[in-house]
């Protein structure tokens, strides 16, 4: 039986790895992917302490990566399918069999919410994206629309005017979210306008996106937009499959813990984007990582004074 | 991701088109996050699949025309092909049990 397992290797789970690593618990990481999460979707992170300069995401990733390895992380590649959990027993089932454990930490994050409006499954993939960093290239001098307006949506339209040709920020409320430095850049940028107050009704396009019908929230007044992209960046769905009915979730479906990242069922911890909170960075993630590793190891020497 | 069978522009037909085996190409570029995050998931299909289905990778950014004809416009896209013809399309970066379940409808 392993002391931990860690599912997820991103941020909150590297750096709970490494704390496990280093307070000697036998434990493992498993990764469906390979190591990364949602920060590998940004080009540059700002605001993550020590790195004056800014550092791309997959470097970050990585470093966070060769650290927890030093020190004796295992990181494996598997796909977690079914999860068993009660205070006296975990069982992780991976596509390559189970895995019984003593504690586990969740770490598996969030992925970019859908709008849920007509349109956009079917071109998903023929111009509506979740990721500005891998898709802005294909829509050079072109026109695109960004949904949103907290810091994701307003810093991935002001890496669009890289490409585009003109970047329709849409927002349904008449301010942004998003921290003041980023609104300055944005504001100061001319390929960029807003347009407040405005939800987007629907994707038109067959072969490829042509256009967005809006509606104004305060008027009522419905248009059409034409843009060959629209860009969504209005928040996350937890990666929570595995543990619905299981634990206690918020409203939004998030994973509940304590102080010490401990969830409804002693023994499961959680950390990083999956996690109840009310801001998702890098720096929040790391730090969860670190206290749910060390509340699962205080867990793990309770069992063995029982 | 170093031992994936790279295509390019020029090579696509061959290599793909007329390839008697059905084939995967993934296209991917170095900015794109989630594609280094399916990269290893790719590299470890084509060993399996070896002999079996010709796993390929292209890289947008040195090639545009294929991705151009294909309409491509997210990445990471899978484009499966069975017989020189698009059998099915992935977009996104999915785990390895989805992308094999596909790759299964190819044989």
């Amino acid at each position: 039986m392993k002391d931990l397992i860690i599912i997820g290797a991103g941020p909150a789970g590297l750096t709970a790895g490494l704390y496990a690593a280093r307070a000697r618990l036998e434990a493992v990481a498993f990764e469906r992917l390979a190591p990364g999460g949602q920060v590998l979707n940004t080009d540059r992170v700002e605001n993550y302490p020590g790195f004056p300069e800014g550092i791309t995401g997959f470097e970050l990733i990585d470093r966070m990566k060769r650290q927890a390895e030093n020190f004796g992380l295992l990181i494996e590649s598997r796909e977690v399918v079914e999860l068993e959990l009660s205070p006296e027993k975990k069982v992780v089932v991976t596509d390559q069999g189970p895995e019984e454990t003593k504690a586990l930490i969740l770490a598996c994050g969030a992925v970019p919410r859908k709008l849920g409006i007509e349109g956009e499954s079917l071109l998903t993939g023929k111009g509506v994206s979740y990721c500005a960093t891998c898709d802005g290239f294909f829509f050079r001098d072109q026109e695109v629309a960004v949904i949103g307006g907290g810091d994701t949506a307003v810093e991935e339209a002001i890496f669009l005017t890289r490409f585009a040709s003109k970047v329709h920020l849409i927002h349904r409320r008449d301010r942004l979210r998003a921290v003041r430095l980023l609104e300055e850049r944005a504001r100061a940028e001319e390929k960029i306008s807003f347009i407040w107050d405005t939800v987007p009704l629907k994707i038109e396009g067959r072969n490829g996106v042509e256009g967005v019908r809006l509606k104004n929230v305060k008027t009522g007044e419905e248009s059409l937009l034409p843009v060959s992209g629209v860009f969504v960046f209005i928040g996350y769905t937890p990666t929570t499959d595995l543990v619905k009915g299981l634990l206690e979730l918020d409203q939004g479906g998030f994973v509940v813990t304590d102080e010490g990242m401990e969830t409804s069922v002693p023994g499961v911890f959680a950390a990083g984007d999956i996690r109840s909170k009310a801001l998702r960075q890098v720096s929040t993630a790391v730090g969860e990582g670190a206290a749910a590793a060390f509340s699962a190891e205080k867990y793990i020497e309770n069992l063995k004074g029982r | 991701m170093s031992d994936v069978l790279e295509v390019t522009d020029e090579t696509f037909e061959e290599q793909i088109v007329k390839s008697d085996l059905p084939a995967m190409v993934d296209f991917w570029a170095e900015w794109c996050g989630p594609c280094k995050m399916v990269g290893p998931v790719v590299a470890e299909l084509a060993k399996e699949y070896e002999g079996k289905i010709r796993i390929a990778k292209m890289n947008v950014d040195e090639n545009r025309q294929t991705p151009a004809k294909f309409g491509i416009r997210n990445i990471p896209t899978m484009i499966l092909f069975k017989g020189g013809e698009v059998a099915q399309t992935i977009v996104g970066a999915y785990p390895k049990s989805h992308i094999e379940e596909e790759l299964k409808k190819l044989l």
